[in-house]
């Protein structure tokens, strides 16, 4: 007996699909076709342009010589640990802040000012304090990535249904309990987002960081190589990010989907 | 012998802040819900409360559950004042208010759970109880992948995992179509007849009343006290078919001569209901 099974995605839906990559792809490999004729028939500066070919090319010479793995090591670094810091310290903030009224009241006005305050125009502080290395950029990710993570987990503590709340105070649950079997489970979906925001605002913030100062790094990497006209480096610098952002997107957007199997889907996308 | 004896009990609430009420001519910013609210239940009966939106009768439910204090007065369960909620009682609310997250099998566990009952035990309870209503198939489901009625079910299987000697159903049918709720109905009474649970039942139909009564409280209109108790002289076990029952009718009609003035005067202040939501 298959009562009330989800339905397959049907044949219509999975056309349809196909039919949006296609465009969407094809779009892509227009722009690409477009920015190749442009830089062969040299109708612009080829030295300001670049080509996907150079870029291409580019990105196969600094992988080869180790300078792509280098960079990248030092910024995944950076960017783990301010990230990691975020979660960690995020997480329990924004969870307090929206358990407790009181907390709110008092720290409230004061992270919605540091969350209003630009973090990169802090730079030259955090280098000054922190030096060029990389102490400054990881303070500037987890400054980057905390507030979205702050904000998402006091409004999910804001959502939890005080129908639930009834139903385990009937069973004489206590406060820690409520907590533990409610509160966590309604922050799950928040903090994915929150997660999800985080990690755009991080990625960016090690990559400003570093285009401001220091020696190295992916953002050091695109700014040396665009100061000295490399721009085919320039170009294969920014793809990295973009592609590292677009992974970093997808695996949490999993992450999301798996933890949240038993929201109806209409809830999901 | 009583199981529940509620005391000269009185709920006021305090209105929101700057809403009035026009109690009788004498303004006031407070409302009371229940006013010398006296009632004994006797162990293992079912008991129904019917009465005007808006009578306390879901107060008294919340009261005797331990989920709300009351202004003054007492109730008492097995002799002992209620002021907390109770391992005796078991709670079914009106929109099932079952975990999204956690499956049907789960979501009946929770009970046990908050009181430590270890998981091999809490699983072996949660799976008759799935049984004994049919959705032994859906155990791994989700609540938003159930019907409504399947739903209530598994709300009702999560009040009956504790094994409670006090049933409080909170108008557990009202969201239910009218077929589905006849239904839930008959297998609640199937399931009732084979315990010796009280049940406090609220409702605001009259036929769900009389077919699963032993006996029938009237409440009045605001402020809510007992207005008239009817013995429902239908015989057990009962089946649907006593609906089209001759008695059934006669039944059906005392109720009704009882709580009808009540209705009337409910529905002349029926305008203030919405201001003590809380």
């Amino acid at each position: 007996m298959r009562l009330l099974t989800v339905l397959p995605k049907s044949r219509v839906a999975q056309r349809e699909k196909i039919i949006s990559l296609a465009l969407g792809g094809s779009v892509i490999l227009l722009f690409l076709i477009g920015w190749e004729i442009l830089f062969q028939s040299k109708i612009v500066n080829p030295l300001f342009i670049s080509a996907p070919s150079r870029v291409v090319l580019a990105g196969i010479t600094i992988i080869k010589d180790g300078t792509l793995l280098h960079h990248l090591g030092i910024s995944a670094r950076e960017f783990a640990l301010g990230y990691g810091a975020a979660v960690v310290v995020g997480f329990p903030i924004g969870i307090i802040l929206g358990w407790f009224k009181l907390a709110r009241a008092t720290f409230g006005p004061f992270i919605a000012a540091m969350q209003a305050t630009p973090r990169i125009a802090l730079m030259p502080l955090f280098i000054i304090w922190f030096g060029l290395g990389m102490t400054s950029k990881i303070i500037i990710v987890l400054l980057s990535a905390i507030f979205p993570l702050i904000v998402n987990l006091q409004v999910a503590m804001g959502t939890i249904d005080a129908d639930l709340v009834q139903v385990a105070r009937s069973y004489g649950a206590t406060r820690w309990q409520i907590f533990r079997t409610i509160a966590l489970p309604t922050s799950v979906p928040f903090l994915i987002t929150g997660l999800r925001l985080a990690a755009g605002r991080g990625l960016l913030g090690v990559i400003v960081a570093e285009v401001f100062g220091g020696a190295e790094g992916i953002g050091y990497m695109i700014q040396y190589a665009g100061s000295t006209f490399q721009t085919d480096k320039v170009f294969a610098g920014v793809l990295v990010v973009a592609v590292t952002g677009i992974t970093l997107d997808v695996v949490l957007d999993r992450l999301g989907r798996h933890f949240g199997k038993w929201r109806s889907e209409a809830a999901v996308h | 012998m009583d199981i529940i004896v509620s005391k000269d009990l009185k709920k006021k609430f305090k209105l929101k802040h700057g809403q009035r009420v026009n109690n009788n001519g004498v303004i006031s910013n407070e409302i009371v819900v229940l006013d010398g609210f006296d009632l004994k239940i006797k162990k293992g009966e079912f008991l129904v409360l019917v009465g005007p939106s808006g009578s306390g009768k879901s107060v008294f439910l919340d009261i005797v559950g331990g989920l709300s204090t009351p202004t003054s007065g007492v109730v008492y369960l097995d002799d002992k004042i209620v002021e907390a909620p109770s391992a005796k009682t078991g709670y079914v609310f009106q929109q099932y208010a079952l975990f999204p997250w956690r499956t049907a099998l789960s979501n009946i566990e929770f009970g046990l759970e908050s009181r430590g009952v270890p998981p091999e035990e809490r699983v072996k309870t949660a799976r008759e109880l799935l049984a004994l209503f049919g959705l032994s198939d859906f155990e791994d489901r989700f609540p938003y992948q159930l019907s409504g009625g399947m739903q209530q079910r598994v709300a009702i299987a999560r009040a009956l995992a504790t094994k409670p000697e006090v049933l409080l159903m909170d108008e557990p049918f009202a969201a239910l179509d009218a077929q589905t709720r006849e239904i839930l109905q008959n297998e609640l009474i199937r399931i009732w007849e084979g315990t010796d649970t009280t049940v406090i039942f609220v409702t605001h139909s009259i036929d769900e009343a009389v077919f699963l009564a032993d006996r029938v409280a009237v409440v009045t209109a605001r402020p809510g006290k007992i207005k008239d108790i009817i013995e429902i002289d239908l015989p057990r076990p009962r089946d649907g078919d006593i609906r089209s029952r001759c008695e059934f009718a006669t039944n059906r009609h005392k109720v009704w001569d009882a709580l009808k003035a009540e209705v009337n005067k409910a529905q002349q202040d029926w305008k203030l209901a919405p201001a003590f939501a809380s």
